[in-house]
């Protein structure tokens, strides 16, 4: 048919001799067997990082703040550094399923829904943060505009950190919502598939009775793209709100107007590192090769290249500002020659080195295009995006306006011991759902392997098709 | 009295291309396709049975505004009319002149609106909710086959062998369950 018609210029995205039922036993597979050695190796490490986490998020709000390494100079150090290393990695997911849609870009169907229960996972980690920051978790609820006790005291809507509650559980709920909705026919499909009586309740009640009705497919199309459209400007408003913390505030370093951009360029090319990173282990794991081919992983590294010079352009941008202003202020800023050669020099170097140079091997074709190395830099993109805000945060408030008042900042083990608990959790959540949930949005995967797979190429070379 | 029984005659495909080529002659015919069971969205479809199109979206732009008139009332109620202060050298005089600092918040408000309640209004118009019975005749049409429901009650004979001819694999009977 010519409907499916690609140039065959393009390289196959779905490899082998794949028909649909191919992809529908591939994908239920890791649900229908049993889990490997591996697997439990991997979730029972997680779920030890999560236990010590747990310990020390209970100590953390029993004893009180002061069991971390903050100081009354460095007020926001570890916990805050996390939070937007994590809201910054819970970029991507979003971005592929809703920018990429929009572009109508096929290459997403592979990864939209590994990526996106990335976000969502990741954005659990970054919202434990605020609150536990809080020392009255028990008071969270106070952020939210409800009459209350204290003669209706409002919370205040001019305040950026309002705006980032306000963000932050938009983008959470709608990127649920979002998920949620395009696994509804893969449930079904597992629903369909099940023959054990526990496995066909648990993916009935969550199929929804899916039957996909010819109507009920038009209307699935029309919410995708619309929420696609109201889920693009809300990805990049996440980090803008997030950087207004930031940048709305009179700290040298953050009192910046470049920070909207670039914020939202690093938390694109972080979050694509660490879907290379996820997808590395579980493309191999799942036995997923012939769905996520060096074409996708080529497409993410070329992302990662375009957002990661966004980020350096920045970065130079604000080096150079720094130090032709002449402020000697500015000279204490996160970029300037004082932060490269002062008490922080190994995070400024870290950064660079992480950051900057070495993605510049992405330049090269068959770097970007190997799976080892793809996932060797993803690794050093996500250490150097931590650094980056461990920067942002540290070394601004470190040296503030009053030199008598100028301090270093070291990590209590409570501080590491949180931080490795929300790795922990995240790997679990990200574990389980590799066991339970159809890990490829096979529904949609199936309207490409006429166009995009290697067994139909062939087909229509072969038939001498255009 | 004897009501005429309404028949339903499932003829299974096994590819879309099939199945598009299938709805073309069964119309031709003069038959009237009662419903289609699908794995996945099958370009074409929408044209072929002449589905109209879903009004789904325009819904989403009515509950999107709604949101950003409820973040208009919340923000001018809480700042400027319930309790009014002077916030960081930021006095609340009239919402018109706070409203820069509420930008943030009637956007969030707008789409997390427009985004909750439409997909609200889908799982309720398409009948989605925890644990409904799977709305598909046949398990296999969510993994590699296409389903034509039609209905009858008349002979099935005629629908049967247009069936066929139209490319159905398999092609099985049911009474309507009254």
């Amino acid at each position: 048919m010519s409907d499916h018609y690609e140039a065959p210029i393009r390289e196959a995205l779905i490899l082998g001799d794949k028909t649909y039922h191919d992809i529908t036993k591939d994908v239920a597979r890791p649900v229908e067997t049993k889990a490997g050695k591996l697997w439990w190796i991997a979730f029972l490490i997680a779920l030890s990082a999560l236990v010590w986490g747990v310990g020390c998020i209970f100590y953390t709000i029993g004893t009180g703040i002061g069991v971390w390494g903050l100081n009354r100079t460095v007020n926001w150090a570890w916990d805050i550094t996390n939070f937007v290393w994590w809201v910054g990695i819970g970029h991507a997911g979003t971005l592929i399923s809703a920018v990429l849609l929009l572009f109508r870009q096929k290459w997403r169907l592979s990864i939209n829904r590994s990526a996106e229960a990335m976000t969502i996972f990741a954005v659990v980690q970054a919202g434990l943060f605020p609150i536990i920051h809080m020392g009255r978790p028990w008071d969270a609820y106070w952020v939210l505009p409800i009459p209350n006790q204290f003669g209706t005291l409002w919370p205040n809507f001019n305040s950026p950190l309002l705006w980032d509650v306000f963000a932050i559980s938009t983008y959470f709920s709608v990127s649920t919502v979002f998920w949620f909705m395009g696994l509804i026919p893969d449930f079904a499909m597992i629903r369909d598939r099940a023959t054990k009586p526990i496995q066909k309740k648990i993916y009935s009640i969550l199929s929804f009775g899916w039957g996909g009705k010819a109507k009920h497919w038009q209307r699935f199309e029309e919410i995708s793209l619309v929420l696609a459209g109201l889920c693009t400007p809300l990805v990049f408003s996440v980090h803008t709100i997030v950087s207004f913390d930031f940048a709305t505030s009179v700290i040298k370093g953050w009192h910046s107007t470049i920070f909207p951009p670039y914020f939202v360029a690093g938390a694109i090319f972080s979050g694509f590192a660490m879907v290379q990173t996820l997808l590395g282990i579980a493309r191999k794991v799942l036995h997923l090769e012939d769905y996520i081919t060096r074409k996708h992983i080529e497409y993410m590294n070329i992302v990662i290249v375009v957002t990661g010079g966004m980020v350096a352009v920045a970065y130079i941008s604000e080096f150079i500002l720094a130090w032709y202003s002449g402020s000697p202020f500015e000279d204490f800023t996160y970029f300037s020659p004082g932060a490269a050669t002062g008490p922080f020099w190994w995070a400024f170097w870290a950064l660079i080195i992480c950051n900057v140079l070495i993605p510049q091997a992405l330049w090269f074709k068959p770097v970007r295009r190997s799976f080892f190395w793809s996932y060797v830099i993803s690794i050093f993109i996500n250490i150097g995006m931590w650094f980056e805000r461990f920067d942002i945060i540290v070394l601004n408030l470190s040296h503030d306006y009053l030199p008598s008042s100028w301090t270093g900042f070291l990590p209590s083990f409570v501080d590491i011991g949180i931080f490795i608990g929300t790795n922990g959790f995240f790997f679990v959540l990200y574990l389980l759902y590799a066991r339970t949930f159809p890990v490829i949005a096979q529904a949609e995967l199936k309207t490409i392997l006429k166009s995009s797979s290697e067994k139909h190429k062939k087909l229509r070379d072969e038939q001498g098709h255009h | 009295m004897s009501k005429a029984t309404t028949k339903i005659v499932y003829g299974i495909y096994d590819d879309d291309d099939v199945l598009l080529e299938g709805i073309k002659s069964l119309q031709n015919k003069g038959i009237k396709i009662h419903e289609i069971y699908i794995p996945f969205p099958v370009h074409g479809l929408d044209k072929a049975l002449g589905l109209k199109e879903t009004r789904i979206s325009k819904l989403a732009f009515a509950y999107g505004l709604f949101g950003t008139t409820l973040a208009t009332a919340l923000t001018w109620y809480t700042m400027n009319h319930d309790w009014p202060q002077d916030i960081g050298g930021k006095p609340a005089f009239a919402w018109y002149m706070n409203m820069p600092a509420f930008v943030p918040i009637i956007f969030e408000l707008t789409i997390f609106c427009a985004a909750h309640f439409m997909c609200i209004t889908y799982l309720i118009r398409c009948r989605l909710f925890p644990s409904a019975q799977p709305q598909n005749p046949d398990p296999r049409t969510t993994d590699d086959k296409f389903l034509i429901e039609l209905r009858t009650e008349q002979n099935t004979d005629d629908l049967i062998s247009s069936l066929k001819k139209s490319g159905a694999m398999e092609i099985t009977i049911k009474e309507l369950a009254s």
